[in-house]
């Protein structure tokens, strides 16, 4: 309507209706979102099956995107729809008959169907916490490849479109929906149980789950210098997942240790490009722009980490923060830690690292030593970082030519395009 | 996904007598507790009143000090908390919650402004 247009009331009516709707509709779908994983979690509980859970989730949604428009937006929107979609989960178990064996299960489920009772909160609240983990460890479970895990954690609980995951990953949409669809029917025919597991395996079983919420994290980060801004945002998803974990497995000391070494990563990311997008490297970050909230809360989480991998890679990540200029750096520490790491879960990417930080403690020649070490290792053949380690302290050995050398290699091994510029500028000398 | 600054604006001159109610704490200590779950809040904490805060002032090349209460001001900020959420509108669904936990005599706005990335 604009000002100039003869007063309709009854059109100015009919707007006023459209508009509402669209905003409710709008809140239907905010709230959705902030609950799904929840009620997934809660329907998967009744009918043990994720792929179904979602569906009803979905269902709910479209009724309270029918009825609320109408009735209006209730005051505990979440815990309606949570209801909702608990009651056509019992519907669905109750209709088969095959299911009547558990309906002495469902029967408990009924008590929670209508809205809490303030005074059954925390009960309520540690029910919700349990069906999250059953959700999470069920997503993250060892009969799915390692892609399906992650494809199916960030659409059930981080609440991706399929299109968000294929774009954060470069893969067409239709694949990463094939994904998750054949991850359900795996869990489905593999019938995985929905629970938390317990005793022997469990520790595998959790490791599993840290490092799908891992690589989701790495996946974005390496795209950080990439000219895309869906990929980064996979960092904060990640975050959120490891932040929820926390919560949930407040006893696990890993799981604090992964949520410190993301909190800290993530409080670099403002820094590690410039203002052409181009990487910057750790030493000549800008360190005001580290955020302090992040290294504060990773600084917290640390306190809690135990001894194991994430965990001393928070440690190391600590030392970096802890440094007001990169000159503070205490490498030593750093070395040492690296070493902890190495004795705990070798990799030649570790011992890369160890000899950036023995180069930096004890000077480039002794991390020379442990880089050279490295040359013959299949793993690291075709990685950019190692000759890209080598040239930089080639470099401060004064030894040039072969510095230059190594960065034409490293160059050519990066795929990252801005990165691959840095290296090219530097082989030129 | 965005981070975003609440600022929570109270009547300081006209508070309820009573002050918050324990069932108001309790409900609000278990919003904050399912929201730092939901891995959504990342700090926040309440001031304590303008009596004993100070204002610095910029101008004309001088500073200048102001100690409070700042009772020019109809609405001062009581409070704060920093949420990390997908958009704005999940941020504001939050902040409905979180005025939600109070009793109907209460009159609050929270300003909710997004913090600037980098």
């Amino acid at each position: 309507m604009t000002a100039a247009s003869p007063a309709d009331p009854a059109k100015a009516a009919q707007a006023d209706e459209t508009a509402e709707t669209t905003e409710i509709a709008a809140t239907v779908e905010t709230v959705f979102r902030i609950e799904s994983a929840r009620i997934i979690a809660g329907v998967a509980r009744i009918v043990r099956d994720v792929g179904l859970a979602e569906e009803l989730a979905q269902d709910a949604l479209v009724t309270a995107l029918e009825r609320w428009p109408e009735s209006g937006v209730p005051d505990n929107p979440g815990a309606w729809l949570m209801a909702t979609a608990k009651h056509r989960a019992i519907d669905l178990v109750r209709r088969k008959e095959t299911y009547a064996r558990k309906l002495a299960e469902v029967g408990r489920a009924l008590e929670d169907i209508s809205p809490p009772d303030p005074a059954d909160l925390a009960r309520t609240a540690e029910d919700i916490d349990d069906d999250l983990l059953r959700l999470i460890f069920t997503a993250c479970h060892p009969v799915l490849s390692t892609q399906a895990r992650v494809a199916l954690t960030l659409r059930l609980l981080g609440g991706l479109t399929t299109e968000e995951i294929a774009r954060a990953f470069l893969v067409p949409e239709p694949t990463v929906a094939q994904r998750i669809v054949r991850a359900k029917r795996t869990l489905a025919q593999a019938d995985v149980p929905f629970e938390v597991p317990y005793g022997d395996d469990r520790n595998a079983r959790l490791s599993s789950v840290l490092e799908v919420i891992y690589l989701v994290f790495n996946e974005g980060y390496s795209a950080t210098t990439g000219d895309d801004l869906v990929r980064p945002a996979l960092c904060e998803d990640a975050l959120r997942l490891a932040r929820v974990l926390a919560g949930l497995l407040p006893q696990e000391p890993e799981v604090h240790g992964l949520a410190a070494l993301l909190e800290f990563q993530s409080s670099r990311i403002a820094a590690r490009t410039g203002p052409g997008g181009e990487p910057v490297l750790l030493a000549d970050q800008n360190r005001t722009k580290w955020n302090r909230l992040l290294i504060r809360r990773g600084v917290e989480a640390l306190q809690r980490a135990g001894h194991g991998p994430y965990s001393l890679q928070a440690a190391i990540a600590a030392c970096h923060a802890r440094a007001i200029r990169y000159e503070d750096t205490d490498w030593t520490a750093i070395a040492a830690l690296y070493g902890r790491l190495m004795a705990l879960a070798p990799s030649p990417v570790v011992e890369l690292n160890r000899a950036v930080a023995v180069a930096m403690a004890e000077g480039p020649a002794a991390g020379l030593k442990l880089v050279e070490a490295l040359a013959e290792e299949p793993a690291l053949k075709d990685y950019h970082l190692l000759p890209s380690v080598r040239g930089d302290l080639l470099e401060r050995l004064g030894r040039h030519e072969e510095a230059r050398a190594e960065f034409a290699r490293a160059a050519a091994l990066t795929r990252n395009a801005r990165e691959r510029a840095l290296l090219l500028e530097r082989s030129s000398g | 996904m965005p981070r975003y600054l609440s600022m929570i604006r109270v009547d300081e001159q006209n508070p309820p007598a009573e002050g918050p109610s324990p069932e108001l704490m309790e409900r609000m200590g278990a919003l904050i507790e399912e929201m730092t779950k939901a891995g959504v809040m990342l700090d926040t904490a309440g001031l304590t009143p303008t009596s004993e805060g100070t204002r610095v002032t910029w101008s004309g090349g001088k500073i200048s000090c102001t100690d409070g209460p700042f009772t020019e001001s109809k609405e001062v900020i009581g409070g704060y908390s920093i949420v990390q959420a997908k958009d704005k509108a999940e941020a504001v669904e939050w902040t409905k919650r979180f005025l939600r936990t109070h009793e109907e005599f209460w009159t609050i706005t929270v300003e909710v402004r997004e913090i600037v990335a980098g």
